[in-house]
């Protein structure tokens, strides 16, 4: 019984987690069309800083207020500077979606190969809150790890559905160009979807280094895991990304539980079938 | 056109042609060592930056499965060589290549663009993962040690593939295949109400290049003692042929090459000097030239070419 | 028995039914009309046919035999060829190439090269194209990348031609060309389904007309029956009438008599 309400508790977190990475995923791919591969490298860097600015005695929860701007920044200044050209390059929105996917396995390597020149190749592990609540014997650092998972959720779907720039990214998610045309400066609207999509990224990056150990490899598991998600919800759907975390995150946890080592395996064969079976996804467009 | 121009400029390609032949064909004997591995390698990104083009190029359906065909090929080639004959080792790997990109192509290829590069991405890092679980279950090891080959066995047995490689693909370039191919490429569902048999064709023809890329594969792990999943199926293989015939130029057959014997060099340049930085720069140098070569070197080169002669050209 | 035939051929898009119960046929040598308002289904219908899209319901036989579970490669081999009402050509192969395609691969028997390229310039010749042969499709006029399109078509040796809107867009002497254009393939022994809204075009040269309306069929008849039809009359023009003169009008661009679809 304590097994499983403990794998519960741990889905639901690593589910919220794989929720915000795709969260993320899907902000940068359904808005902005850029399916970003170096995606998991950016939540590896706000893991690395987290890990950096904690060690200097720094609560880690309180390294969010560093790590999610600075990641927004970057994706925005990204955008502007890279994939906003690229755009307006391309002969095709096909052709475009094409060479910004290669563009992101450029930023892969050199994220990965930075962070590993600054941070070397070993794993550190950042001890935060790791006492356990006396009843429950859950370790703090998960519930607190779900509460901000759950308010940057909550969040995040009040942003999308009740403010006006919300609706706009929802407007240009669907049709970019009537958004356009009906007053929606899209320009911003992309650039913003991509920097909250890193800051997202930052933000899991930030609660992965509170309850596991990181190192600077980390980051494509994350990538697969997200796409793996955005897939299975449908890709271009921001609410079928947090379903489909959720989802994942909790068989997850289940298989992990009977058998470890099949974990990565078992992520690919429910990629691998769902891409066949139902290419469009839960809530696919 | 003027046919005396015409003519000349073909003996001429044709005479360089020759001499590169001739002079590949000798290497070993005229030099050795370090160079004769620089130039296998350098033939073996050939081989794979070709053989990715002959599919991906017309089809604009970019594959990134390159490294799992490549990757097959190194086990077959761990497996095989030693109880086989070094020849139908490298036979066999081609072969295995075929048989599972028939069944990838025929899974995938009736998806969407993205989605099909999504999976082939996805079935590399399957296979990588699958068979380590295999090694630790079954044989309880983890990579195996391979019967080696000399440098100059490996070298001409490069040599012969790449050749294989470049005619078999100029061949069905030039075929009606490639016609289809081109077709399909332009206007999938004109090709389709044309006549044009699309699934199967994408298939066969995606199935072809990854028996040269099976072979490459082969051939590579006979040069190290011990191989291991993560060096068979590293997604390096994947991207680099692309990034070689992206900046060669992918609308022929002679860009990837050019690509391919161009980074390759630089490459192996960067890595003695800055190890750390290698792939950095490889990082920076991909993002760059996507950015501002989207038609590789050989477009490039034809701009250039176009606005000397002055005026348009139809091309053919 | 019917070259082509179709039995309550049906396509539901979601709760949308684009093409709902049509029975049709067309036989050998006629050239039959499809006209109906914009959103009608009659592209869906051609869609069906050449199994671009698959039937909710529905039988479509061809020369007695049903190929509604056919794909669309097996279709135009069987002798079936359309062209699109936005042109599908291939822009970057010149333009013999892209005729070679057709002659290559859309005949339903094995051509050599050789052969194939003689049935493409011939093709070729037929539309008046071949001073162009070489030139990238992309860079041709629309009027000619639709006789491109016909070419095409042609060069796979079909006994049915499928046209979908080929005048939109076209001057009053390019409709006329093509006019007689279609008059002598029908003559050369192929039967032709024409999509049009240019009424002059329809009215002159064909045999017979299908009117289609929310997706059904709602008259079957010669043009002088279908000129007095009043549901076809009332479908084009809403409840107005007084305006039954205008099938016959002499416009290019049919949309301008039913804006209200």
């Amino acid at each position: 019984m304590v097994a499983l309400r403990d794998i519960i508790i741990t889905g639901l977190l690593l589910g919220g987690i794989f929720a915000l990475v795709s969260v993320g995923l899907s902000l940068q791919y359904g808005v902005a069309r850029v399916l970003n591969v170096a995606h998991g490298e950016f939540i590896m860097v706000g893991a690395f800083v987290t890990f950096w600015l904690a060690g200097s005695g720094l609560n880690p929860m309180l390294t969010l207020v560093v790590t999610a701007p600075m990641m927004f920044v970057i994706g925005w200044v990204l955008h502007v500077g890279l994939f906003r050209r690229m755009m307006h390059q391309a002969p095709s929105l096909d052709i475009f979606e094409g060479t910004s996917m290669l563009a992101t396995f450029g930023l892969l390597y050199v994220v990965q190969n930075l962070a590993r020149i600054i941070w070397g190749s070993q794993t550190y592990q950042i001890v935060f809150l790791n006492r356990t609540v006396t009843s429950a014997q859950i370790p703090l650092n998960r519930l607190v790890g779900l509460g901000v998972v759950i308010v940057v959720g909550v969040g995040f779907y009040l942003f999308l559905s009740r403010t006006r720039m919300g609706k706009a990214i929802r407007a240009s998610s669907q049709d970019p160009t009537t958004a356009g045309l009906m007053g929606v400066n899209i320009n911003s609207v992309l650039a913003l979807c991509f920097g909250l999509g890193l800051a997202m990224a930052g933000i899991a990056g930030t609660l992965i280094s509170t309850l596991y150990p990181i190192q600077t490899s980390m980051g494509l598991q994350y990538t697969v895991i997200a796409i793996i998600v955005v897939v299975l919800g449908g890709l271009g759907s921001i609410t079928g990304a947090m379903v489909g975390g959720v989802i994942l995150g909790i068989v997850s946890q289940l298989v992990t539980y009977f058998y470890p080592t099949l974990t990565f395996i078992a992520y690919y064969a429910i990629f691998i079938v769902l891409l066949l079976a139902r290419p469009k996804g839960i809530m696919g467009k | 056109m003027n046919t005396t121009t015409f003519s000349k400029t073909r003996i001429v390609s044709l005479a360089v042609l020759a001499v590169i032949f001739v002079v590949l064909a000798i290497l070993p004997v005229i030099t050795q060592g370090y160079t004769i591995t620089l130039v296998t390698d350098i033939l073996r990104y050939a081989i794979l930056a070709v053989a990715w083009v002959l599919f991906s190029g017309p089809t604009g359906y970019m594959s990134l499965a390159t490294a799992a065909f490549y990757g097959l090929g190194f086990y077959i080639a761990a497996i095989a060589n030693g109880p086989l004959p070094f020849a139908l080792a490298i036979i066999v790997a081609g072969i295995a290549a075929f048989v599972v990109a028939l069944l990838i192509g025929g899974l995938t290829l009736r998806l969407k663009g993205v989605y099909f590069t999504i999976f082939t991405f996805a079935v590399v890092l399957l296979i990588n993962n699958v068979v380590l679980e295999i090694e630790r279950v079954v044989t309880s090891t983890r990579g195996r040690f391979v019967e080696t080959e000399t440098t100059q066995a490996a070298y001409w047995a490069m040599f012969l593939v790449a050749v294989l490689t470049i005619v078999v693909c100029v061949l069905i370039r030039r075929s009606r295949y490639g016609l289809a191919l081109q077709s399909i490429g332009e206007y999938e569902e004109a090709a389709r109400h044309s006549g044009i048999n699309v699934v199967r064709t994408k298939v066969l023809i995606f199935a072809i290049g990854s028996v040269f890329m099976g072979m490459a594969g082969a051939i590579i792990a006979t040069r190290r003692t011990y191989i291991d999943p993560g060096i068979a199926f590293n997604l390096n293989t994947s991207f680099l042929p692309v990034l070689m015939a992206l900046f060669g130029g992918v609308s022929n057959l002679v860009g990837p090459v050019i690509g391919a014997a161009v980074f390759t060099y630089l490459a192996d340049f960067l890595l003695s000097t800055f190890p750390d930085l290698f792939m950095l720069i490889f990082g920076v140098v991909l993002i760059l030239a996507i950015v501002f070569m989207p038609n590789g070197i050989i477009g490039l080169a034809q701009q250039v070419w176009q606005k000397i002669r002055g005026g348009r050209r139809a091309p053919a | 028995m019917h070259l082509l035939e179709g039995e309550g051929v049906s396509r539901n898009f979601g709760g949308l039914a684009a093409v709902a119960d049509v029975d049709f046929y067309v036989d050998e040598g006629e050239i039959l009309g499809l006209i109906g308002p914009n959103g009608a289904g009659k592209t869906t219908l051609f869609n069906l046919i050449s199994a671009a899209l698959k039937p909710t319901r529905g039988t479509v036989t061809y020369e007695g035999k049903e190929i509604t579970k056919l794909p669309p490669h097996k279709i135009c081999r069987l002798g079936i060829a359309r062209t699109f009402q936005t042109v599908k050509i291939f822009p970057h192969l010149p333009v013999v190439r892209n005729v070679m395609v057709g002659s290559l691969f859309g005949t339903g028997k094995h051509m050599s090269e050789a052969e194939a390229s003689r049935k493409a310039e011939e093709a070729l010749d037929f539309v008046s194209l071949t001073s162009l042969k070489n030139v990238p499709a992309g860079d041709l006029t629309l009027a000619n990348q639709k006789r491109l399109e016909v070419a095409r078509a042609l060069a796979t040796e079909p006994r049915l031609l499928m046209l979908d809107e080929l005048m939109a867009g076209l001057t009053h002497t390019e409709i006329d060309e093509a006019m007689g254009d279609i008059a002598q393939i029908r003559s050369s022994g192929i039967t032709v389904i024409m999509i049009e809204h240019v009424m002059h075009a329809i009215m002159n040269i064909c045999d017979r007309i299908i009117v289609l309306d929310h997706g059904r069929k709602i008259a079957d008849g010669t043009p002088a029956e279908i000129a007095v039809n009043q549901d076809v009359i009332e479908c084009y023009l809403g409840q107005d009438a007084d305006s039954d003169e205008d099938l016959d009008d002499d416009s290019d661009f049919g949309d301008e008599d039913h804006a209200e679809s």
